[in-house]
């Protein structure tokens, strides 16, 4: 990627936060705008921009960020295109948390850690199960443990809402579409400490990364760890997946899209690539939750369709250049 | 050079030992070929150099000290392992890929050297792979991608070359390329170990012949000493004939036909 390139990346994301704060029910100018975060608008200005729309724009960056950087370093050290974040299953053991939590008639303020405790447990069981199947955590006894994983945590889900009453049913499912309109600074604080962390302790894997690309003998060739590196990429790249879960429920296909967006503009170390899916990443969350909003007031559509509905197009006019 | 003495290693959860005690040298200056049928325990050989394969006893050192003490990359800026099979997962161009010979010589957040420059130019050069340099990896032949491949080890650097099966699926001219690269290496003066199953080829070009057997040694030493119908016949388990070529003069070994099997020769 050039200069240019990331020029543009960088600025396009600084536009899409500055339209996530702009548009919404009430249309604010550049102006207005700049005046609420600065503190010099009236009450409700100030409110609703800085209070609302810019921690839910902050929440949605982080997000993206978090689940870009994640599939990017899955997809790297599993050499699986279509590896994403939740692929270990992080998504079915967060919704088996999340769901218990509501069916319980927990607190909502509860489900987040409910969530990311679920998912925290759902990766470790198939870092487990593929550890006693082979002795080591085989990329592909991994994937079929996290898709076995995944589906044990579904049957659990339909086990627990089978009995649920209509408005926790309800509950549960508007959590599992994954939104960040219920934005808290707390939540959005520690997904930021867990994509800022987790992101730099995946980036100190990205020359270890180039090479497992290879292949794991040819990796350890070129004098990589392969099995320790591998394990604290498993690691790592779940648990910021499982806060993003936590903070924002179920948003797909950020993780699967992004990195593949981010190597048909030109990324191809993993450094860069790396680096420019969480950036990615997170202009494709942003601009998602705009639509999310935007589209049918009052009505907010759920994030998670339409990360998807945006970044579907997206992808196709990229696979178009491809190779 | 490298040093591989009474090695044992055994793959986790096999009771069999893949490796029974196998020692061998391989010098600078000189190709050293070992063969062996399927399942000898060639490959378990270069696995265990690269830490890929835990050692059960004995050791494997480069200029007398025990790889044990060294970290991988320590080893890697030594020793280049061009592998038996490789599959590039993402697009990158012969570029880029001979560029990632150079990962041992870097930092975490080390950039690319002149010198780190220079020698991935060097050693696309010496493949000839100029004119496909900006090529992706994805587009290129059989061929064409060995060569690739070949030209990463060189980048890497260090005074050995290690590869498995170089030759497999070539055809004849890519495969002949691959072994006098090979004895050009060794010319240069690094060591060269080589695996391979092209016995004949192996007698041509390598300086010594190691032949493994179910994870041991049957046979080390000179071409001479191991191209004999009697030591291959016993680990082959095939009748076979070992003449003198007689245009080139090479031992050559010619696999027979069983009798019973049909009449045609």
């Amino acid at each position: 990627m050039s200069r240019s390139h990331w020029t543009m990346l960088c600025l396009a994301l600084l536009a899409a936060i500055a339209l996530a704060l702009a548009i919404g029910t009430i249309g604010y100018t550049p102006a207005d705008t700049w005046r609420a975060l600065t503190g010099q608008a009236d009450a409700t200005t100030t409110l609703v921009i800085r209070e609302l729309r810019l921690r839910r724009t902050i929440l949605a960056a982080l997000l993206g960020a978090g689940l870009g950087i994640s599939g990017a370093a899955l997809q790297g050290v599993l050499r699986n295109a279509l590896a994403e974040p939740y692929l270990l299953g992080v998504s079915g053991g967060a919704a088996v948390g999340a769901v218990l939590a509501v069916v319980a008639g927990m607190s909502y303020a509860f489900v987040p850690i409910a969530a990311f405790a679920g998912a925290a447990l759902a990766v470790a069981l198939a870092l487990f199960v593929a550890h006693a199947a082979h002795g080591r955590a085989d990329p592909r006894v991994l994937i079929m443990a996290g898709v076995v994983v995944g589906a044990f945590a579904n049957a659990a889900i339909m086990i627990l809402l089978a009995n649920a009453s209509e408005s926790r049913v309800r509950g549960a499912v508007w959590w599992m579409m994954g939104s960040v309109a219920d934005a808290r600074w707390s939540e959005t604080a520690w997904l930021g400490l867990y994509v800022v962390v987790g992101g730099a302790v995946l980036v100190t894997t990205a020359r270890s990364l180039d090479a497992i690309a290879l292949g794991e003998d040819s990796a350890a060739g070129l004098g990589v760890d392969v099995d320790r590196v591998s394990r604290r990429i498993y690691l790592t790249a779940s648990l910021v997946a499982a806060a993003t879960v936590a903070a924002a429920g179920l948003v797909g296909f950020v993780g699967l899209v992004v990195p593949h967006i981010v190597r048909r503009i030109g990324a191809s170390g993993h450094r860069t690539l790396l680096v420019a899916s969480a950036l990615m990443g997170a202009l494709l969350t942003v601009l998602a939750d705009i639509v999310a909003r935007a589209a049918m007031p009052p009505t907010e559509l759920p994030l998670g369709a339409i990360t998807a509905v945006v970044g579907v197009p997206f992808f196709l006019a990229t696979l178009r250049r491809l190779t | 050079m490298i040093a591989f003495a009474d090695v044992r290693a055994r793959y986790p959860r096999q009771q069999h030992l893949a490796l029974g005690g196998v020692s061998l040298d391989a010098e600078r200056g000189s190709v050293t070929a070992v063969v062996g049928p399927n399942g000898s325990g060639k490959s378990t050989l270069i696995r265990a150099l690269i830490g890929r394969v835990p050692l059960a006893a004995g050791t494997i050192s480069i200029d007398g000290a025990d790889t044990r003490t060294w970290s991988r990359e320590a080893i890697a800026r030594r020793v280049a392992v061009v592998t038996q099979r490789e599959e590039t997962t993402f697009p990158m161009t012969v570029r880029e890929y001979v560029a990632l010979g150079r990962l041992p010589h870097r930092g975490t957040w080390g950039r690319d050297t002149m010198q780190d420059r220079a020698a991935v130019d060097a050693a696309i050069a010496r493949t000839g792979m100029h004119a496909l340099a900006d090529r992706s990896v994805h587009q290129l032949s059989g061929g064409e991608w060995q060569r690739v491949r070949f030209a990463r080890a060189l980048a890497q650097g260090g005074d050995a070359l290690v590869a498995d099966e170089p030759t497999t699926f070539l055809d004849i001219a890519h495969e002949m390329a691959v072994f006098e690269l090979m004895r050009s290496v060794a010319a240069d003066g690094h060591a060269v170990l080589m695996v391979s199953h092209q016995l004949n080829l192996v007698a041509r070009f390598a300086d010594r012949l190691v032949l493994l057997h179910d994870g041991r040694v049957a046979a080390a030493g000179t071409v001479n000493d191991v191209m004999r119908p009697e030591i291959l016949e016993q680990v082959y388990e095939w009748p076979v004939l070992v003449t003198r070529d007689a245009a080139i003069g090479a031992l050559t070994l010619v696999p027979l036909r069983k009798p019973s099997t049909s009449s045609r020769s």
